[in-house]
C-alpha cells in the first residue's frame, strides 16, 4: 500500500474513502444517567438483577387472547410496575390520558433517566433546572404506533350498516365524533418527544427517529452529532415502543420475525440468539432513554458520569427484498463498526465485550455473526457477547437503549450478566452461561432494524 | 454552531411528485400562475367528511422512475412517491451515470411518513373481532380475519422506514441511513441533519427530502376530529388561505420532494454543478403543550436564529446593497388561525424592524401542506426562486388580518432579486426546524 495516508481506509474493492476527513474538535460525550423501562420495571436494579441471575420476563400474553396469532408470547410491562401518572408533575397528569402506551414508555423512561442523572429539570416545578432549556435536545426513537383497537373499534362499530359491514357515510356525517378530539396525538411518533421536551423543558434540537430497531441506536448517534456540533450541552436520547397489541404483532408475523409458540407454556425458551436451531424472536415492550452530556457540563455538575461515548456510526444494508427474507450479507453492519470503532480512535482487539441486536431471527443473527466475523477475525469466538432480547423482547424502537444501558452497566460494573437458552453456537462467544466478572474497558452496542438500517456504537469506561 | 474547517455542502439534484405535477418545470411554471392543487377526495369516499377535499397527486405511475419495478412491486404510495422524486433528483445530479459512486460513502436521510393502513380489511378485521357486550376485540376472532384478511406487504410497508428502504437499494447507498418523523417538519430535519452528516464527514453523498400522504380514512378522520383542516363548503381551490383573515384551516395535500446533497469538494471533483448551498441549519422544540404553539413563537423563533448563526447572518444587519438579511422566506404558513399568527411574531421577533421588508410566501396555498413531505418540496421552491428570479405568491390571499402585517407575497408570483433563502417547518407538538440556503457561490 506504500504510504497510503493514515486516515483513510481501503476497501476490499480497492476504492479508498476517508474515514474522517474534518478532525473537528471533538467535544468528549458522558453517560450520566440510565432509564430503562422493561417487562422488569423501571430503573435498573431490578433488569439487572434478572439478567444476572438469567430470568425472563417472556411469557404467555396477557393483555389479550393472542392465541390466535402465530406467537402468542411477550414480554409485557406490567401495570403495578409502571403507572405513567407518577412519572409526570402533578400538573401534567391531564394530558397522559392522550398517551399510547409508547409514549408513556417515554415518559416513564425519560423521568427514571433525568432522576438517575442527578440534573434538575422543569419537571421539578418551583426548582431552577440544572442545565438552560434551550441548551437540552431530545432524540427518541420511535415505532409504528398501533391505534388502541378497543378504542377505535368501539368507535367504528357505531358505523356500521343493515347487514352489518362498515358505512363511510354514517362515519363521516356522526361516527367520527366517537373518537376523542384529540384521537390522533396519541399516535403521532414525535409524541414521545414532544411530550418528554413539555415535561423536562427541553427547547434544544428534538428529533424523532423512526427506523424499527435501529431507531434507539440512531438517535444516540443524532444526540452525539448534535452534542458534538455544539447545539447543545445534554441530550435526552433513546426509544420506546410497544408493539405488543394486536396489530403489531401480526406485522411483526407478517414479516418472518416472530417465533411460533404453538401454545408454548414457557416460551421464555424459545428465543436463542445465535443458535443454530433459533427460529425468531419475541416481542417485548418499553425501552429507554438515558441523558448523554458534553464533558464541560459534567465538569461543571462535577458528577462521575457512568460511561463515555467514544464513537458512533450508522449505515444502510442491502435489502434484497424488505418485507419476505430480508436478506442481509452483514458487509454494512461490518461497516458501521468499522467506522464507529475508528471515530472511537480504537483497535478490533480494544473491544471487550458485544452487545448486538441479537433477535434471534436466523437472518439478522447470520448477518451480524458475518460482520462481526469480518471485524474481529479470529477474536470473534471469544469477544463475550451480552445479550438482551432474550430478557426483555424485542422492544422494537426501544430495543437498542436497553441495549446501550444494558452496555454501560456491564463497563460501571465490570460483570457480564447471564446467558440463556443459547447452545451450539460455534462462531461467536454467544452460548447461554452464568453471569461473570471480567475487565472491560470498551463495550461495543450494535442495533439492526427490519429495513436494513444499523447503528453501531463504542462505549468506553467513564474516566 | 460548525466549526469553520467544515466542509460545504450543496444540492446537486432536485425532484418532487406534488398536486400541481411530477416535474421540475411543470410545477414551478403552475406555481408562478397561481393555480391551485385542491378538488374533491376521490381516493375514498369523503362526501360525508367535514371535509370533502384535498390536493391529491394524480395520473402518477412509478414504474417508470425506476430500473425494476418488479422490485418495488409490494411498495406503498409514500415510497412511489419517494421513487419518483428521487429519481429525478438523482438524474439531475449526474449520479445516475456516473461509475464513481461509493456506495459506502452515500447515505440517505427521510423524513418519510408512516404507510397507508389497508383501511378496508383493517375496518373489516376489527369489526369482526368486536364483541359488543364487553366493548372490547375478542381476539381470537379479531385473529382469525386480520389473517385471512390483512397481507404481509401492505402491512410491513406501512412502517416509516420503508421509504428508506426502497430508495437505498434502487440507488444502492449503503452509507449512514435514517427516517425521522417529526411530523409536520420531517423533511426539513432530515435535509439539516443529512447536512451535519456530511459536515462530519461520514458521507460525501446524502440522498434527502420527504414523502407522505395521510389522504385516507383515518388521517382525515384524525385531522377533522382535531379541527385542524379547511371545512370550507366552497370552491375547493379557494380554502387553503395562509394569512387571510378568514383562513379556517389547513388542506391536506400528498407527495414527496427530494435532493442530493454533497461535499463541495465531491460534488466539484466529479464535476457536478452546484445549483445551491446549504448554509445553515435550526432544531428546536417549544416544550410548551402538544396541542398549542408557545404564543410568543419562542421555539420556532430559536430555530430560525440556530440556522441564521450557522450561515453567518445578522438577521437585522443590512447587505451592502440595502437588501434586508435573507430574500424570502418560505413559510411554514399552514392557513391554521394559531400556525400563521405565531410565525409571523416568530418572524418579527428574529428580524426586527426589517421583517417588513422580507417576502414571505406559503405554497401551501397552491399544494396543500404535504406533512412529512411539506419542508423538501418548499425547499426546492426556495432553490427555483434563486435560479429564477421569481417568488411563489400566497394565493387567496383577499381579507388582509390585521394582526399579521407582512409583506406575504399576496396572490401574484413576483420578480425579485433572490439569493439567500429561509425556509420554515413547524411540526405538531412543539419541534421546529429551519433551513436557509443561497445561491452557489465560489469561495477562496
Amino acid at each position: 500500500m506504500g504510504n497510503f495516508p493514515k486516515d483513510r481506509h481501503r476497501l476490499r474493492d480497492g476504492r479508498c474513502y476517508h474515514l474522517r476527513p474534518m478532525a473537528t474538535a471533538r467535544r468528549r460525550i458522558f453517560v450520566t444517567g440510565l432509564g430503562p423501562l422493561s417487562a422488569f420495571g423501571v430503573g435498573l436494579d431490578p433488569l439487572w438483577k434478572a439478567m444476572c441471575e438469567g430470568r425472563s420476563a417472556i411469557a404467555p400474553i396477557r393483555r389479550w387472547d393472542a392465541s390466535g396469532l402465530p406467537c402468542s408470547a411477550g414480554a409485557e410491562v406490567p401495570s403495578e410496575l409502571f403507572d405513567v401518572r407518577s412519572a409526570v408533575p402533578k400538573s401534567y397528569r391531564k394530558a397522559t390520558k392522550v398517551m399510547a402506551r409508547d409514549i408513556e414508555f417515554a415518559v416513564g423512561a425519560a423521568a427514571e433517566a433525568v432522576r438517575d442523572s442527578g440534573l434538575v429539570t422543569r419537571a421539578t416545578e418551583g426548582a431552577t433546572p440544572t442545565i438552560a432549556s434551550h441548551r437540552v435536545g431530545c432524540q427518541i426513537g420511535a415505532g409504528l404506533i398501533a391505534a388502541d383497537v378497543d378504542e377505535l373499534t368501539s368507535a367504528l362499530a357505531t358505523s356500521r350498516g343493515a347487514n352489518g359491514a362498515f358505512d363511510i357515510g354514517h362515519w363521516g356525517e356522526t361516527g367520527m365524533t366517537n373518537l376523542t378530539p384529540l384521537w390522533l396525538l396519541k399516535y403521532l411518533p414525535n409524541m414521545l418527544s414532544c411530550h418528554v421536551t413539555i415535561i423536562h423543558g427541553c427547547e434544544g434540537p428534538s428529533n424523532t427517529i423512526t427506523c424499527a430497531e435501529a431507531s434507539a441506536g440512531l438517535s444516540v448517534v443524532e444526540s452525539m452529532r448534535v452534542l458534538q456540533r455544539g447545539d447543545a450541552d445534554a441530550c435526552l436520547s433513546g426509544g420506546a415502543d410497544s408493539r405488543l397489541n394486536p396489530m403489531g404483532v401480526l406485522r411483526q408475523s407478517f414479516a418472518n420475525r416472530l417465533v411460533p409458540t404453538g401454545g408454548s407454556d414457557a416460551p421464555a425458551s424459545l428465543v436463542r440468539p445465535f443458535a443454530p436451531n433459533a427460529a425468531g424472536t419475541i416481542l417485548g415492550e418499553g425501552g429507554g432513554i438515558v441523558v448523554l452530556e458534553a464533558e464541560d457540563s459534567v465538569a461543571s455538575r462535577g458528577v462521575k458520569p457512568i460511561a463515555e461515548v467514544l464513537g458512533v456510526c450508522a449505515s444502510q444494508s442491502y435489502c434484497a427484498d424488505t418485507v419476505g427474507a430480508q436478506l442481509d450479507t452483514g458487509a454494512e453492519i461490518a461497516d458501521a463498526i468499522r467506522a464507529a470503532l475508528e471515530h472511537a480512535r480504537v483497535a478490533p482487539a480494544d473491544i471487550d465485550a458485544i452487545v448486538p441486536f441479537g433477535s434471534g431471527i436466523p437472518s439478522a443473527d447470520a448477518a451480524e455473526i458475518a460482520a462481526i466475523t469480518d471485524v474481529f477475525g479470529a477474536r470473534a469466538k471469544s469477544i463475550p457477547i451480552v445479550q438482551v432480547i432474550p430478557y426483555v423482547g424485542n422492544c422494537g424502537a426501544g430495543t437498542g437503549a436497553l441495549a446501550f444501558i444494558v452496555a454501560a452497566q456491564t463497563l460501571r460494573t465490570g460483570t457480564l450478566p447471564a446467558r440463556i437458552n443459547t447452545t451450539g453456537c460455534n462462531a461467536l462467544d454467544a452460548n447461554a452461561a452464568p453471569s461473570r466478572t471480567a475487565d472491560i474497558r470498551r463495550v461495543l452496542v450494535v442495533n439492526s432494524g427490519l429495513g436494513g438500517q444499523n447503528a453501531a456504537i463504542v462505549l468506553g469506561k467513564a474516566g | 454552531m460548525v466549526a469553520h474547517s467544515s466542509p460545504r455542502v450543496v444540492i446537486t439534484g432536485m425532484g418532487w411528485i406534488t398536486p400541481l405535477g411530477h416535474d421540475l418545470p411543470t410545477v414551478w411554471r403552475r406555481l408562478m400562475a397561481g393555480e391551485s392543487g385542491m378538488a374533491p377526495i376521490d381516493r375514498f369516499d369523503a362526501r360525508t367528511f367535514p371535509t370533502t377535499f384535498a390536493a391529491q397527486v394524480r395520473d402518477f405511475d412509478f414504474r417508470r422512475y425506476v430500473n425494476d419495478p418488479s422490485i418495488h412491486a409490494t411498495a406503498g404510495l409514500n415510497t412511489c412517491f419517494a421513487l419518483g422524486a428521487a429519481r429525478q433528483a438523482w438524474q439531475q445530479s449526474g449520479l445516475g451515470d456516473w461509475k464513481g459512486l461509493n456506495g459506502r460513502r452515500a447515505g440517505i436521510y427521510l423524513g418519510a411518513g408512516e404507510g397507508v393502513l389497508d383501511t378496508e380489511h383493517y375496518v373489516a378485521s376489527n369489526l369482526a373481532g368486536w364483541d359488543a357486550a364487553t366493548q372490547r376485540i375478542d381476539g381470537k376472532r379479531w385473529a382469525e380475519a386480520a389473517l385471512a384478511l390483512m397481507t404481509a406487504a401492505k402491512e410491513v410497508e406501512q412502517e416509516p422506514n420503508m421509504p428508506v428502504a426502497h430508495l437505498a437499494r434502487e440507488f444502492g447507498l449503503r452509507g449512514p441511513a435514517y427516517n425521522c418523523l417529526t411530523a409536520c417538519a420531517a423533511s426539513t430535519q432530515a435535509i439539516g441533519e443529512a447536512c451535519s452528516i456530511l459536515k462530519r464527514g461520514d458521507a460525501d453523498v446524502m440522498l434527502s427530502g420527504g414523502t407522505h400522504t395521510m389522504i385516507h380514512m383515518l388521517g382525515v378522520t384524525g385531522f377533522n376530529r382535531l379541527t385542524a383542516l379547511s371545512t370550507s363548503k366552497g370552491d375547493p381551490t379557494k380554502a387553503s388561505r395562509p394569512f387571510d383573515r378568514n383562513r379556517d384551516g389547513f388542506v391536506m395535500g400528498e407527495g414527496s420532494g427530494m435532493v442530493v446533497l454533497e461535499t463541495l469538494d465531491h460534488a466539484l471533483a466529479r464535476g457536478a454543478r452546484p445549483i445551491a448551498e446549504i448554509r445553515g441549519f435550526g432544531s428546536s422544540a417549544d416544550a410548551f403543550r402538544i396541542t398549542d404553539i408557545q404564543p410568543e413563537g419562542r421555539g420556532a423563533a430559536a430555530a430560525m436564529e440556530m440556522a441564521l448563526r450557522e450561515a453567518g447572518i445578522d438577521p437585522h444587519a443590512s447587505r451592502a446593497d440595502g437588501r434586508a438579511a435573507v430574500d424570502y422566506i418560505s413559510a411554514h404558513g399552514t392557513g391554521t388561525k394559531e400556525n400563521d399568527s405565531i410565525e409571523s411574531i416568530a418572524v418579527k421577533r428574529v428580524f426586527g424592524p426589517r421583517a417588513k421588508d422580507i417576502p414571505m410566501s406559503s405554497v401551501k396555498s397552491m399544494l396543500g401542506h404535504l406533512i412529512a413531505a411539506a419542508g423538501a418540496v418548499e425547499l426546492i421552491t426556495c432553490v427555483l426562486a434563486i435560479e429564477e428570479g421569481m417568488l411563489p405568491p400566497t394565493i387567496n390571499y383577499e381579507t388582509p388580518d390585521p394582526d399579521l402585517d407582512l409583506d406575504y407575497v399576496p396572490n401574484a408570483a413576483r420578480k425579485a432579486k433572490v439569493d439567500i433563502c429561509l425556509s420554515n417547518s413547524f411540526g405538531f407538538g412543539g419541534q421546529n426546524d429551519t433551513l436557509i440556503v443561497s445561491r452557489y457561490e465560489q469561495r477562496a
